[in-house]
């Protein structure tokens, strides 16, 4: 189907994460999100919130090259979304019914689960990097996160020399390994 | 020192940089040594969870850059969204198909935090309120019922001004328990829905305006009285409301609205106190759902011994309703605010030796849908 060929190529763009494709996912998907969400107790931020999560969900699906989607990206979207929502709406206490539903669902919870353990290692690094302290948090962001070259890295943070701020930088990873560790004993 | 040291080379054997030489080496020693293969082991752990932390990180700020993006151009809106559009083409697509739908308990697993759980906040993850949430087909129902009953009460339209069908957001349940100056009881998360107007509709698709006047959230009760003037008096309650705890395995039955007409449940009394041996709350052994929150809960002898609350997210069948007892505080309560004083309950207890259809052709009159937008 010429969809699914489109669906494809989005997916590929998204893996790789290329702002077109990006972009495109957004404008054909984001306003049936919002109306999702806002039709659910939800707010404009929870949408742009649950529209970013399950864009997170896809992109770990999308890394996979075995990954066929077996359905409409913008089901599989819907799905995802709709499951988040009501797993957020049922923890604030607030439920809305399953009876009705407009859209079809597939089954989304095996992508989920896999998506919660993501989250909790994503939180605990998050967390590490939070009490890692400055200039290791900038430092280690430019180069993890940023991909930024030992050697700009050196002449942004003021090192004499690449070998310098390398030198730091697993200083620094070294912290960031500890915390990391000591989260993560605390979460078990 | 060596740590660091130790982190370059796994970081290089991660990233597959690695001479040949280097990497026989480097395979050789965590062969032979066990210790050293525990730390790199330990350190790719670490080492790729970071990867992948940066790489969500990459992608967030991507996502976060497109979105703004957007907004700016206007591709996607910042401001609510009526949804029409979709509802009339969603609604053409499935029509009623999609109605019978039948109400399924979302099992959503809630991840156990087992160690918190000992907290009472973890509450909220394990009991779920039984309010319905409507959609907008159920509002394009309201619609056509709306249409269908101004045709059939055209000749008797008497007033210049028609009275709209209002549009509601959630149903829940209520019951009276004073005729006299129609207050209503029901739970008090209900109300958390109301964001205008709270609505009191009966089984005949009758809609009175009501206001809330008690809400509790300690014990979820709240009591709301009709204040719609077209409201006509109904007779003394048919039910008395016991003040005491109902008994372990008392047969117990629900009059309740998890849909858009009165629906009957039975079941029995499978523990005296509640979620977490909240001693409010007395639990019952049925199935209840969406739509059941505020519903009566009557023994064999016609009195009220409960008001339905919540549910277990986690297992079938386990409801918890408030005790009946709780009623009379709430009353009591309430009567320290002046206007409200006068509250009382007038019962005529006629259930007694009745069988369980006229108990509930009785009751059912007295059991409302408490909607609201």
């Amino acid at each position: 189907m010429n969809n699914n060929g489109q669906d494809k190529i989005l997916l590929e763009g998204l893996a790789s994460q290329n702002k077109e494709s990006i972009e495109l996912i957004y404008k054909a998907n984001y306003k049936m999100i919002q109306n999702l969400i806002l039709n659910n107790k939800g707010t404009i931020d929870d949408a742009a919130d649950i529209f970013q999560e399950s864009m997170i969900v896809l992109y770990e699906k999308a890394l996979n090259p075995d990954f066929i989607l077996t359905c409409q990206l913008k089901t599989f979207i819907y799905s995802v979304c709709k499951r988040l929502w009501l797993k957020k709406l049922q923890q604030q206490q607030r439920f809305i019914s399953q009876t009705d539903d407009f859209n079809q669902v597939v089954s989304v919870d095996e992508d989920l689960d896999l998506y919660k353990k993501r989250q909790a290692s994503f939180d605990i690094m998050e967390q590490a990097m939070a009490k890692i302290g400055e200039p290791c948090k900038s430092l280690l962001e430019a180069y993890y996160i940023e991909r930024k070259h030992m050697q700009e890295i050196a002449s942004e943070f003021s090192y004499t020399n690449a070998d310098n701020a390398k030198t730091q930088k697993y200083k620094c990873l070294v912290r960031l390994k500890k915390l990391f560790f000591a989260e993560y004993k605390n979460l078990k | 020192m060596e740590e660091s040291l130790l982190l370059d080379t796994v970081e290089r054997y991660s990233n597959g940089e690695m001479s040949a030489q280097e990497l026989f080496h480097f395979e050789e020693m965590r062969k032979n040594n066990a210790e050293f293969d525990q730390m790199v082991v330990e350190h790719l752990f670490f080492i790729q969870d970071l990867e992948k932390y940066a790489d969500f990180k990459r992608l967030k700020n991507r996502l976060n850059e497109v979105e703004d993006q957007l907004s700016e151009e206007g591709s996607i809106s910042k401001s609510p969204l009526t949804g029409k559009s979709k509802l009339v083409y969603l609604w053409g697509k499935h029509k009623r198909t999609i109605a019978v739908a039948a109400t399924i308990a979302i099992i959503v697993s809630v991840s156990c935090f087992l160690i918190v759980s000992i907290f009472s906040d973890n509450k909220q993850n394990n009991i779920r309120p039984l309010v319905e949430k409507l959609k907008e087909q159920d509002v394009k129902y309201k619609r056509l019922e709306n249409q269908i009953g101004k045709l059939k009460s055209a000749s008797e339209l008497q007033a210049p001004i028609e009275k709209p069908r209002l549009e509601s957001k959630f149903r829940a349940t209520g019951f009276m328990i004073d005729v006299d100056n129609n207050y209503i009881i029901t739970n008090a998360h209900v109300l958390d829905e109301v964001k205008n107007q709270l609505i009191v509709e009966n089984n005949k698709g009758e809609q009175y305006l009501a206001e809330s006047v008690y809400v509790n959230p300690e014990n979820d009760l709240a009591i709301i009285k009709i204040t719609d003037r077209d409201f006509k008096k109904i007779p003394s309650l048919p039910f008395s409301i016991k003040k005491t705890d109902a008994d372990l395995g008392e047969q117990v039955f629900m009059l309740g609205y998890p849909k858009q007409e009165i629906v009957y449940g039975e079941g029995y009394i499978s523990a005296q106190n509640g979620y977490q041996l909240d001693p409010i709350f007395c639990q019952l052994s049925t199935l209840a759902n969406e739509g059941n929150s505020g519903s009566p809960v009557i023994n064999k002898n016609g009195e009220l011994v409960g008001v339905v609350s919540s549910k277990e997210a986690n297992s079938e069948g386990v409801v918890y309703a408030i005790k009946s007892s709780n009623i009379y505080s709430a009353i009591n309560e309430m009567r320290k605010i002046k206007e409200n004083e006068n509250i009382r309950i007038t019962s005529k207890p006629i259930l007694r030796k009745t069988d369980r259809v006229t108990q509930i052709k009785k009751v059912q009159d007295y059991v409302f849908m408490i909607k609201g937008n």
